[in-house]
């Protein structure tokens, strides 16, 4: 909340505080004295809302590649935000400096951009209250994540192990790789109208990339699992089943017929599956498209948008799903958001400024990639709930149609249109899974693609995802149970 | 902007202190301001000012350790260059990088220019302009949803533990305007068109405006296309951003790791049509982004790919190139892996050629102005793409907009598949390339 008064002149003792930089090697509530002055100094100038975002980030990649480690990667930095409201505009000003003049700096100029200047030395600068620190890291246990994942031996070891698990199961290796990723990430949000937030998360992931090559025949398959809050994913990572899973794929779609081209019923499995409705539908639900005006749901709340078989949740809640969060990357606790009901549009993905230009309430979905991007509307756990249908029953109402087993990646255009890449998939002939398929596209306009979802099977299966989009790149979790479109359109030779 | 030479000295005073004999540091500092608007207003504007370097260490035992860090003053440097010392116990045994021979060879002259940033007011003002004129240009011009004009100046560095010392900087800017149209029962139409220069007064915002709404307002009227194959005409750009999906044709670190569509002996091979040849160019004169020389300090230069359809040359690091016995091109990026990317290609006919077939007189010829989804779309492994795209079907010279289609096939069959290379070449974001005619691909519509 912001307080207009008691004001203090000269910043007062406590800006005297606030100028001795608090230590940059961790976030907390030492940061209390500089960011409120800070803010204060904004508000001041004229600003209708400023917003302080901190990071540290430690990060470390690693590559196995056949028999060897040919790759350790860490990445540590440090850096800031300053977000500034005038009105329904904003600006968005990022530094690496964490001082306290260097964070003034970036206020002073993100101020200028929008026609303010920081008051004089005599001026009268309200004071701005932050609640007591929520604290998720403390409140949640997380202060030992770091210390306790896996180190950089145990990193090599394990990813040996992984990749000498698939050659053992896959035929005609030309390749096989086993990489992971661990991302260590402090947040500290500080904001004029009082929130005062930290969090830790602790985001790993693990995959394979296997290319088999028989003469011309090529085929190549990723697989990707990941895990928020969960120290011990590296060690207690089972890939036995993950290897085989791959090398199967590999092995049938080595020798797959290219798809013939046309429109067809498609049955989509579970887990990354749900990249469909994550392109097709979810992003035409962030705010920031209502913004734009390149959703065609824009005024659609409370109407029919989709098959009366289809619900669907946005959440950033689910243990240590990708996509949770405790807070989003403006302080605000995440959610669970009901988006549809038996087709019934209920609500939008929104942050801060897309709440203030829409109207749309915040949902706890304001997220960044880092500290050189401002918040937008992002999904989080996003997936079609399971229906009612069993998984047979969808086969059995297909007489010739394409099983597309394993998604690719897609994207969706301005104008509502996407495409996805399917990397493995299956001709469908009376109920039944033939023959392997290979260079699939799907092809479709969101509207019309989320009429066409008829049936939805029991099975709701999630997966680990990396969504890119206006505030970089974000973890996020994709799914769905099995679902059966009655017809699109499918791109091949 | 980091002052590198501060940092040299405090990374040889932290690493004497180490006693850590063998390192290099690559790094840049960046410093930019984009603002976009929305129907006549500012949205947002964004600056932003960030440094980062990463070093490499080499151990006693002699492999080594990397970091990268964006916290560049005395501390960071230190836990940098301590937590790559720690790394380097992990590095691999086998083809341990070292540094470039060429770290310090003599660099070319490379056209850089710095500018002094305009005021965000001048971005405002000119954003505002551009997209009243672009809603001014056609009634179905509803909105103009991806708009954006940022400025940037940046500064990249590199020195090693021998001496090498390598610097150089300059500021770009660049817009781009992408439209949305809404008319009563047609689907929505977008198109959009982008420029990049090195300042402001240089920027060609009046032709990007051009250039976005003839393209918006030749894509109102549309027709489904009808599935099946067709001589296809590619735009620059759709060309380029094909070759550049492919690239691992021509990457020496893929060729080695086994995931390219060449090998080592594909050199020398017919890959092409012999109409074509393709470079990589760094300091190609329409360059915006030139740079003298890359992550490892080698200098960059202009690299055959293909020559007269011939496989002529590979992207090396200073690693590839001892590997294979070959020259370093310039090509790497700094990483605990090096890896291999290209900079600028040029692709050409060489004025040779066929020139009969002409857009003005084609008949069942698919243009393709530009392709999306290569991210999703493409099987770099495997040779094949199945891409959405942005186009029109022409007859007999007419142009007709195609409503929503995808174009399929090999990348390898697509370049012995050429029927003709334009001899006028045009310039686009990632190199300069004229249209390229391919025939019998596949195209799905309805």
């Amino acid at each position: 909340m912001v307080v207009a008064a008691p004001v203090f002149k000269n910043a007062g003792n406590r800006a005297d505080k606030a100028k001795t930089a608090p230590t940059k090697t961790r976030l907390d509530g030492s940061w209390e004295d500089t960011l409120s002055t800070l803010l204060g100094l904004g508000r001041s100038a004229g600003a209708d809302f400023i917003e302080f975002f901190l990071e540290r980030v430690n990060y470390i990649s690693c590559l196995a590649e056949d028999d060897a480690i040919t790759s350790i990667s860490p990445s540590i930095s440090t850096g800031a935000g300053v977000r500034v409201f005038l009105g329904k505009a904003d600006c968005y000003v990022s530094t690496n400096d964490l001082t306290f003049n260097g964070l003034k700096l970036a206020l002073e100029k993100a101020l200028s951009i929008m026609g303010l200047q920081l008051p004089g030395p005599n001026a009268f600068v309200p004071e701005v209250y932050l609640e007591p620190l929520r604290d998720y890291a403390v409140l949640r246990g997380k202060e030992d994540w770091l210390e306790n994942c896996s180190s950089m031996k145990e990193m090599g070891d394990v990813l040996l192990g992984a990749n000498d698990a698939i050659n053992k199961k896959a035929t005609h290796v030309q390749s096989r790789r086993a990489s992971y990723f661990r991302d260590w990430q402090e947040v500290l949000v500080a904001a004029s109208d009082g929130v005062f937030a930290r969090d830790i998360r602790l985001t790993q992931s693990v995959g394979y990339s296997l290319l088999c090559a028989d003469g011309d025949n090529r085929s190549s398959i990723n697989k990707r699992v990941g895990s928020t809050g969960e120290p011990g994913f590296l060690r207690d990572w089972k890939y036995d089943g993950d290897a085989e899973e791959v090398a199967e794929s590999a092995g049938k779609m080595l020798y797959a017929d290219f798809v013939e081209s046309g429109t067809y019923p498609v049955i989509m499995a579970n887990e990354f599956g749900g990249v469909i409705f994550h392109e097709a539908c979810g992003h035409l639900l962030e705010t920031t498209q209502i913004e734009r005006k390149t959703t065609p749901f824009m005024d659609k709340k409370g109407e029919k948008i989709a098959h009366e078989s289809l619900t669907a949740w946005d959440e950033g809640v689910s243990p240590n799903a990708f996509g949770t969060i405790d807070m989003d990357d403006e302080g605000m606790p995440a959610q669970r958001t009901l988006l549809i009901e038996n087709g019934i549009l209920k609500n939008f993905i929104s942050d801060r400024a897309g709440s203030v230009r829409t109207g749309h309430p915040r949902t706890g979905s304001g997220r960044r990639q880092g500290y050189t991007f401002g918040a937008a509307s992002r999904m989080r756990n996003t997936y079609i709930a399971p229906g009612e249908y069993k998984l047979q029953e969808l086969f059995d109402s297909v007489e010739k149609g394409i099983y597309c087993k394993k998604m690719g990646g897609g994207s969706v255009g301005p104008t509502g249109e996407f495409n996805f890449a399917v990397d493995e998939a299956y001709l469908i002939e009376n109920g039944k899974v033939t023959k392997p398929l290979k260079g699939a596209t799907l092809i479709g306009e969101a509207t019309e693609i989320m009429q066409k979802i008829s049936m939805c099977s029991e099975d709701l299966g999630l997966a680990a995802g990396f969504c890119g989009s206006i505030s970089g790149s974000v973890y996020v979790t994709v799914g769905q149970p099995h679902l059966k479109v009655d017809s699109i359109t499918v791109g091949g030779r | 902007m980091l002052n590198i030479d501060t940092i040299a000295s405090q990374a040889k005073d932290i690493a004497g202190k180490l006693n850590i004999s063998k390192y290099d540091v690559s790094g840049s500092s960046i410093d930019s301001t984009s603002a976009q608007v929305d129907q006549g207003e500012p949205k947002q504007v964004k600056a932003s000012q960030r440094s980062s370097v990463t070093v490499r260490v080499w151990n006693a035992d002699g492999t080594v350790g990397i970091t990268s860090t964006s916290d560049t003053d005395e501390a960071g440097l230190e836990l940098a260059l301590k937590t790559a010392h720690e790394a380097s116990a992990f590095g691999a045994k086998d083809n341990i990088p070292d540094f470039s021979p060429e770290a310090t060879a003599a660099l070319a002259d490379a056209k850089h220019e710095r500018h002094d940033p305009a005021p965000v007011s001048t971005l405002l003002e000119k954003l505002v302009a551009a997209e009243k004129e672009l809603l001014d240009a056609h009634e179905a011009i509803e909105s103009v949803p991806y708009n954006g004009l940022s400025q940037t100046d940046t500064q990249r560095f590199y020195f090693n533990s021998n001496g090498a010392v390598r610097s150089e900087g300059g500021t770009y800017i660049s817009t781009y305007l992408y439209t949305k149209t809404a008319q009563e029962g047609r689907r929505p139409r977008s198109a959009g068109a982008y420029r990049v220069a090195y300042g402001l007064e240089q920027l060609d915002i009046d032709g990007c405006i051009k250039e976005t709404a003839e393209k918006t307002i030749s894509h109102l009227d549309y027709e489904k296309i009808e599935s099946g194959k067709y001589t296809v005409v590619f735009s620059p750009e759709a060309f380029l951003s094909l070759v550049g999906a492919f690239s691992n044709m021509f990457n020496a670190q893929s060729i080695l790791d086994n995931r390219s569509l060449s090998t080592a002996e594909s050199l020398g091979t017919e890959v092409a049509k012999s109409t074509l040849s393709i470079y990589d160019d760094a300091l190609h004169s329409a360059n915006v982004g030139a740079t003298t020389f890359d992550g490892e300090g080698t200098p960059t230069r202009r690299v055959p790919l293909i020559e007269k359809g011939v496989l002529s040359g590979f992207l090396h690091s200073s690693g590839t190139a001892k590997r294979m016995g070959a020259e370093p091109t310039g090509h790497a990026n700094m990483g605990a892996k090096i890896t291999v990317s290209p900079h600028f290609y040029h692709i050409t006919g060489n004025g040779e050629g066929d020139q009969s077939l002409s857009l003005e007189t084609a008949d069942n010829v698919v243009y393709i102005d530009e392709l999306s989804a290569l991210h999703a779309g493409v099987q770099a492994l495997q040779g094949s793409f199945s891409l959405p795209f942005d186009g029109w079907l022409i007859k007999n010279g007419k142009k007709v907009s195609v409503e929503s289609a995808t174009v399929a096939g090999d990348f390898r069959e697509v370049l012995k598949a050429i029927v003709q290379v334009d001899k006028e070449e045009k310039l686009s974001p990632s190199g300069v390339a004229p249209h390229v005619w391919v025939e019998g691909l596949s195209v799905t519509g309805e």
